[in-house]
């Protein structure tokens, strides 16, 4: 369980490193980096802080992950999930944040 | 060269520890009812700082109509085996419908049935979308007046003198800056612990826990040194979790109604019991008989459900809708695998945290104590925390209107910050912090009754974790930070390990087994009437003495002794 920052898409706003419960994202040469990547939750605040969707979520391979990733974007106040997997498919989830969990 | 620090020095009326749920509504509640300064030290940021980070699933201790609040004190009473104060839960239950509707005025959404009530789930229970809980919180405190927020700010002591609170001491995370703040009163609002015993997930995803790595109990150990009386941390609380993923359960069981079964196929769950450690330990007994893995029964969903499954866990632990769509298995197709986690200490789930009267103050004048961190009102959870936020925070503009005490608390200031030198400037520790982070996991997990033992200990064990825990203090004095945030670091494993200490004290003095796997003690594997009472501690010159209290059976309780 753990991110990574995908550099191309990092503008080195440094909201993630902000947000960070555990405060584990720096700011170095105006890129976001995963400090300490053992000590991620998994809460997945800086994936959704993120403006540009520039960081992955996954599951560590001792807990099944089987190397897919997600991130998440916010157009017209929906949240985006998008999660693709090795095979290059993609799956997208979009959840309304007015909209309350159902169970 | 010798790194020293910058000191800056700060006075306000209220301290405010943790800006998590229940720190940011005191600090929202002081606001709205007085003029006095308050600032909240979060070591985070409060945005997704604590315990909602990622977002709750449900409104879990709510009045739901044609209920009343001594219903919720009968179920929780029953729950923990009468080990409650019962003056906390009935005041808690009292706010639970205010805060939530408050909540809703800053902007939670609700879901409502047509005639616009709130439409619940189960008894006590109602839904919601918690995805943005905490960013709600956190700007209705950043609009508050009065109110001031320092974020990624450590506070490691209390400043305490004659049993009065006079402030506290802490650090920058992020600049070499040391801060003496000055307070009236302090609330600690820290949360509960985690990380004190070997994780589920040890390896790469050993933060991959239920409750955040990141409360390490820092707000019961400033307490436990300040000589706070602590109550019942052996009622320790694991949780029954999605294997793996470590994701919540209820949204499942209680959203879908699905039932526990083993991999047989039969449902076991009623054989054992359904309070909450009953439910944990028929899971570890399955396992034992060889009926393992233990499971919720999806299988038969329909694709809508499967839809709002994934969903709902989005706004909550959305590793495991990832955990889903990567199988390519979801759940009306696959039976989710449950697993226990852990033992943590936590208030907000069972009794253990500070001694508090019923407006919520600690046994030291001037600190109170409210959420994971306030003993003796279990299952509180996200109300409760908002709650006992309010009782404090109004008792604090109460007991404010009067002057204050002033004393000398200079050499203590000065004692401190020469121990965060100490360790930054430390060059030959003798081991590094995760090093013995990783041994206090082992001992507690090997002989305080961890996930290796099922949960389950006896008291050669816990005279032997006792043992290993102290040495292991001994070596955490030598410990060496490069930077702030591994000063962090070194303080969180100090916590923790002055937590595990008081633990196993509480853990060898009640000598029964009230609550299975939370205490499963095999010297004494049967309840006994003569430890219906609380089983409290203090430490006293460097002991920990145990008191044992009666139940507290009236509406209102003080400290009396």
């Amino acid at each position: 369980m753990s991110i990574r920052i995908n550099t191309e898409k990092c503008i080195g706003c440094g909201r993630c490193t902000e947000i960070c419960p555990g405060t584990l994202i720096d700011l170095q040469e105006k890129k976001a980096v995963m400090r300490y990547p053992k000590d991620c939750w998994g809460c997945a605040s800086c994936v959704k802080e993120c403006p540009t969707g520039g960081i992955e979520f996954f599951l560590g391979a001792d807990i099944g992950g089987n190397g897919s990733i997600m991130n998440a974007t916010r157009e017209g106040g929906i949240w985006h999930w998008s999660i693709r997997k090795t095979d290059g498919t993609e799956t997208t989830i979009d959840v309304n944040p007015k909209n309350s969990n159902k169970y | 060269m010798k790194k020293k620090l910058e000191v800056r020095q700060i006075e306000t009326d209220v301290l405010i520890i943790g800006g998590g749920t229940a720190g940011c509504y005191a600090a929202l509640t002081i606001s709205r009812n007085s003029e006095l300064s308050v600032l909240i030290a979060e070591k985070a940021n409060i945005k997704r700082s604590g315990c909602l980070a990622a977002g709750v699933n449900a409104i879990n201790a709510y009045i739901v109509k044609g209920r009343k609040p001594q219903d919720y004190v009968d179920y929780a009473t029953g729950d923990a085996a009468g080990i409650v104060r019962q003056d906390l839960l009935l005041s808690a239950a009292e706010h639970f419908n205010e805060v939530t509707a408050d909540m809703e005025r800053m902007g939670l959404v609700i879901l409502k049935d047509e005639n616009g009530d709130y439409v619940t789930r189960g008894n006590r229970n109602i839904k919601i979308n918690g995805e943005n809980f905490k960013p709600i919180l956190a700007k209705a405190v950043q609009d508050a007046e009065h109110v001031d927020v320092l974020n990624h700010v450590n506070i490691t002591d209390l400043l305490v003198e004659n049993n009065t609170v006079y402030g506290a001491v802490g650090f920058s995370i992020r600049e070499e800056v040391a801060y003496v703040i000055h307070a009236r009163a302090v609330l600690v609002a820290t949360g509960g612990a985690s990380g004190l015993y070997k994780p589920n997930n040890p390896g790469f995803s050993r933060h991959k826990m239920w409750y955040p790595p990141f409360n390490t109990g820092a707000g019961y150990a400033m307490g436990i040194r300040a000589g706070a009386e602590m109550t019942s941390f052996e009622m320790r609380f694991i949780a029954l979790r999605c294997k793996d993923t470590i994701a919540p359960t209820g949204t499942i069981a209680q959203g879908v109604g699905a039932k526990q079964v083993n991999a047989k196929g039969r449902v076991y769950e009623t054989e054992y019991g359904l309070t909450t450690s009953e439910r944990v330990y028929g899971t570890v007994k399955e396992n034992q008989l060889g009926n393992g893995p233990c499971y919720l029964k999806t299988s038969g969903l329909t694709r809508e459900q499967d839809e709002e499954l994934l969903k709902a866990y989005l706004n909550m632990a959305p590793s495991q809708t990832l955990k889903w769509i990567e199988s390519g298995k979801l759940p009306s197709e696959q039976d989710v695998e449950i697993q226990g986690t852990e033992p943590y200490i936590v208030g907000g789930h069972t009794a253990s945290g500070y001694w508090v009267n019923t407006r919520r103050e600690t046994t030291v004048h001037g600190v109170y104590a409210a959420g994971d961190v306030a003993g003796g009102c279990p299952q509180k959870y996200v109300t409760g925390a908002l709650a006992e936020g309010e009782i404090a925070a109004l008792d604090i503009v109460e007991k404010l209107k009067q002057d204050g005490r002033k004393a000398d608390t200079k050499k203590q200031e000065t004692d401190i910050l020469r121990e965060y030198e100490k360790i930054l400037n430390e060059e030959h520790p003798v081991f590094s912090v995760e090093e013995l982070e990783e041994g206090m996991q082992k001992v507690m997990d090997e002989y305080a009754g961890g996930i290796a033992c099922n949960y389950q200990y006896n008291e050669k064990q816990l005279n032997l974790a006792d043992e290993k825990i102290r040495q292991l203090m001994q070596l955490s004095d030598q410990i060496a930070a490069q930077d702030m945030h591994e000063l962090m670091f070194a303080y969180e494993l100090k916590e923790r390990l002055t937590v595990c200490r008081v633990l196993i004290a509480h853990l060898l003095n009640r000598k029964e087994t009230r609550w299975h796997s939370f205490n499963e003690n095999l010297d004494y594997p049967n309840e006994d009437p003569a430890y219906f009472a609380y089983v409290n501690s203090k430490l006293e010159d460097g002991d920990i003495r145990i008191i044992l209290r009666d139940i507290v059976k009236e509406n209102t309780y003080e400290h009396t002794d």
